[in-house]
């Protein structure tokens, strides 16, 4: 069964000191899918991103990363930079993390680093200029032209990705991570801050990600719009246990989602399912 | 039409309102400064002990001193601040079109015309020996500061101990060739992997440090290889150094008057300003060197993976980059380049000692990188030029040499606060080869 599946979260906890952050989770999200999670403020998705991506070494659980080809990856075990350069998982950040000083371009060619450094010889044959090692750096441009062009930035290639506006960083960070190669994409609020025709052009964006490209992607988004129009499956978290689990309309009238999103009691999301009848 | 003018009065009482607020600011942060320098200056000019006749303790006060320094001490942060104001770099201040691209065209020029000004240098001062050697004291802290460039301005890692490398560098060209007779052409590699070597072993243990802890561990290390020249007696000579360390060969022919010198070989007349010019060219030689690798290096994927890491760890991580290598290979490279430096000064002198090597360098070199812009070749080689060619200028000054030459590095830190050249080159473009202001470039923090 777990062959459709890219990733498999299997009783995640992470807690930091006494605060349980995520406990005892288990989603999975399927191979070529758009895969949502959500919740309110402070419920762990971005700690369930952290887990995942190495930046945090899980209390518990397991995390297996199954790539299209069959090779499977344990995250938990990994280091940081290894879930990106060989379980291939690349990431965005909620609150953006380009490199401000360097070009729209430079930072697209820094995400090719494992592959360029190994064209170049580790260096010594790319001191020397030699052919292979040119020809290698001019097809990282070109990549790095191909995605730049698909986030409508090719204009601003040369410029200091600290200097474009927020919407044009959000997605150049995206196009980093997708020049990393990844078989799992992971975003983290994507579209916050975006006004309504940036967004339009986001689910586009990731729609063809995912028709092209093949790669699965995992999101976490506050907005409905972008959730409900391009996700194919929803995680709902909150006080970091999943509370629901299904298709975007399944979700979206689950009363203890709603509940959850307008904070009342438990004993209401009771009465509430109650009277639904469920 | 009768609203503009209260407008008007508001806006102009707001205006001195906020000069009002800077006065007060400025007057606050100049008391504060004054009263640190009245806690610290207190023992240590306020009171003054001295051995006796009969060897008891005597002391007296020195208040008038003390009062002196620390009105000093206010009246000069008054100006500072004042300065900051008016000649500090102004945002919004755009220079006409013309002149932008006037020095725009200047500024590719520098560089090369530097260059062949410096290989025309001996030639032009053929019989002036002094300005020979300071030329060749410049180039090898323009070495030491391209070599350091490396760490603090493109991985962005603040190293104090930057003369540790320039030491075992030297020591290890001078044990390797008076040891084991090794000519200068072999144990130049070797003083360069050496000092490597050191660079990662001191990389080791500072890989999880950031900021001011990593500043002071590196400062630490240097101290550290400077108290153990000065102790292993028997391997370095202690506080008497190494002498008679052999003087370069020109591909095993001698500078020197024999019979095998290579003024005999060529038919001419010996002098001793030919070593002088053969240790000028050499310098230049690994200078350039030193120069044309970290250019090259910027370009390929581990000087991005430094930059990218100066200006974003996490996000690196994030992308795949092994953030230990990446960090050890600055160190090694950077130390590289002190090494080589090293060895070269240590042929140079023919004597070395630790007292060579003490913080002083590593300060000054650090100030190299630092006035120069952080990131900068040409900035590093201005700064050099700049630093120990004012050294020699103020010499004149005796006792207040330092202090002349650190208010103009005060005077100099207000005016551009990121260095002569803040601004960054990218290392590969689509179109335009735009600059990048100083203000989006970060300074790193580890
Ligand atoms: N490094 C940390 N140390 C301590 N507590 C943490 C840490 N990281 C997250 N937390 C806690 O874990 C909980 C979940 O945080 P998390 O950032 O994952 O929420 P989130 O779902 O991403 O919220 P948001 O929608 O606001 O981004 C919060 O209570 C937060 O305070
Ligand atoms: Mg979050």
């Amino acid at each position: 069964m777990s062959n459709d599946h890219i990733l498999v979260v299997d009783q995640l906890m992470m807690r930091f000191g006494g605060i349980i952050a995520v406990g005892g989770l288990s989603f999975t999200a399927k191979h070529g899918e758009i895969t949502a999670l959500i919740g309110p403020n402070g419920a762990g998705k971005t700690t369930v991103f952290n887990c995942i991506t190495g930046f945090y070494r899980p209390s518990g659980g397991e995390l297996r990363l199954t790539h299209p080809g069959g090779a499977t990856f344990q995250l938990e075990k990994l280091n940081d930079f290894r879930i990106c350069k060989i379980a291939k998982v690349a990431r965005t950040f909620q609150n953006i993390r380009l490199f401000p000083g360097m070009t729209a371009l430079e930072n697209l060619m820094v995400a090719q680093h494992n592959a360029l450094m190994r064209a170049s010889g580790m260096t010594f044959l790319g001191l020397f200029g030699v052919p292979s090692w040119r020809a290698a750096e001019q097809r990282a441009i070109d990549r790095a032209k191909f995605w730049l062009d698909r986030v409508g930035l090719i204009a601003r290639a040369d410029d200091a990705a600290g200097n474009l506006p927020y919407g044009d960083q959000r997605r150049l960070e995206i196009a980093r991570a997708m020049c990393t190669e990844p078989a799992l994409l992971c975003l983290d609020e994507p579209a916050a801050g975006l006004n309504a025709r940036e967004s339009a052009g986001l689910n586009e964006l990731l729609l063809s990600i995912r028709a092209e490209h093949g790669t699965s992607v995992l999101l976490i988004e506050h907005d409905m719009s972008v959730v409900m129009e391009i996700s194919d499956h929803v995680i709902v978290l909150d006080h970091g246990t999943k509370i629901a689990d299904g298709t975007p309309r399944a979700v979206r009238d689950d009363p203890k989602v709603i509940a959850a999103y307008l904070g009342v009691e438990d004993d209401e999301v009771a009465a509430v399912e109650r009277e639904l009848g469920q | 039409m009768v609203s503009p003018v209260p407008a008007a009065v508001a806006s102009a009482a707001n205006a001195t309102g906020v000069a009002k607020a800077g006065i007060a600011f400025i007057l606050k942060k100049s008391l504060i400064s004054a009263l640190v320098a009245l806690v610290l200056f207190s023992l240590m000019i306020g009171v003054r002990t001295d051995v006796g006749t009969a060897g008891q303790l005597v002391y007296w006060t020195r208040f008038g001193e003390l009062a002196a320094i620390v009105g000093a001490v206010f009246v000069g942060s008054i100006l500072v601040e004042l300065l900051r104001g008016w000649f500090g770099p102004r945002e919004g201040v755009q220079l006409p079109q013309g002149v932008q691209r006037g020095l725009s065209w200047a500024g590719r020029l520098i560089g090369p015309a530097a260059l062949v000004f410096a290989l025309l240098l001996p030639v032009i001062f053929y019989d002036q020996r002094y300005i020979l050697d300071l030329a060749i004291l410049v180039l090898t802290y323009i070495m030491l500061g391209w070599g350091l460039n490396v760490v603090v301005g493109l991985a962005g890692l603040l190293d104090l101990g930057y003369v540790a490398f320039y030491a075992v560098g030297a020591y290890s060209y001078a044990l390797l060739a008076t040891n084991f007779g090794l000519s200068f052409w072999i144990c130049l590699p070797l003083a360069g992997i050496l000092a490597a070597f050191w660079g990662i072993l001191l990389g080791f243990p500072v890989l999880r440090l950031r900021g001011d802890y990593l500043a002071i561990v590196t400062l630490a290390f240097g101290e550290i290889i400077r108290l153990v020249l000065l102790n292993w007696q028997d391997l370095t000579g202690g506080p008497n150094g190494i002498s008679g360390i052999p003087r370069p060969t020109l591909f095993g022919i001698p500078l020197s008057s024999g019979e095998d010198g290579l003024a005999a070989l060529l038919g001419i007349e010996f002098s001793p300003t030919h070593r002088i010019v053969f240790l000028f060219y050499l310098i230049l030689a690994l200078a350039l060197i030193t120069n044309w690798v970290t250019i090259r290096l910027r370009r390929l994927p581990i000087g991005r993976a430094w930059e990218a890491m100066r200006e974003d760890e996490v996000a690196c991580r994030a992308l795949g980059i092994n953030i230990t290598t990446t960090k050890l290979t600055a160190f090694a490279t950077g130390a590289m380049f002190g090494g080589f430096a090293g060895a070269f000064f240590a042929t140079r002198q023919g004597f070395i000692s630790p007292e060579s090597f003490t913080f002083h360098e590593s300060a000054l070199v650090l100030a190299i990188v630092v006035l120069g812009g952080m990131g900068s070749q040409l900035g590093v080689a201005i700064a050099a030029v700049t630093l120990i060619g004012g050294f020699e200028l103020f010499r004149g000054l005796d006792q207040y040499r330092m202090l002349v030459f650190g208010m103009a590095m005060v005077l100099l830190m207000i005016w551009r606060p990121r260095g002569l050249v803040g601004h960054r080159a990218p290392t590969v473009f689509l179109e335009h080869n735009r600059a990048i202001a100083a203000d989006m470039v970060k300074e790193g923090r580890g």
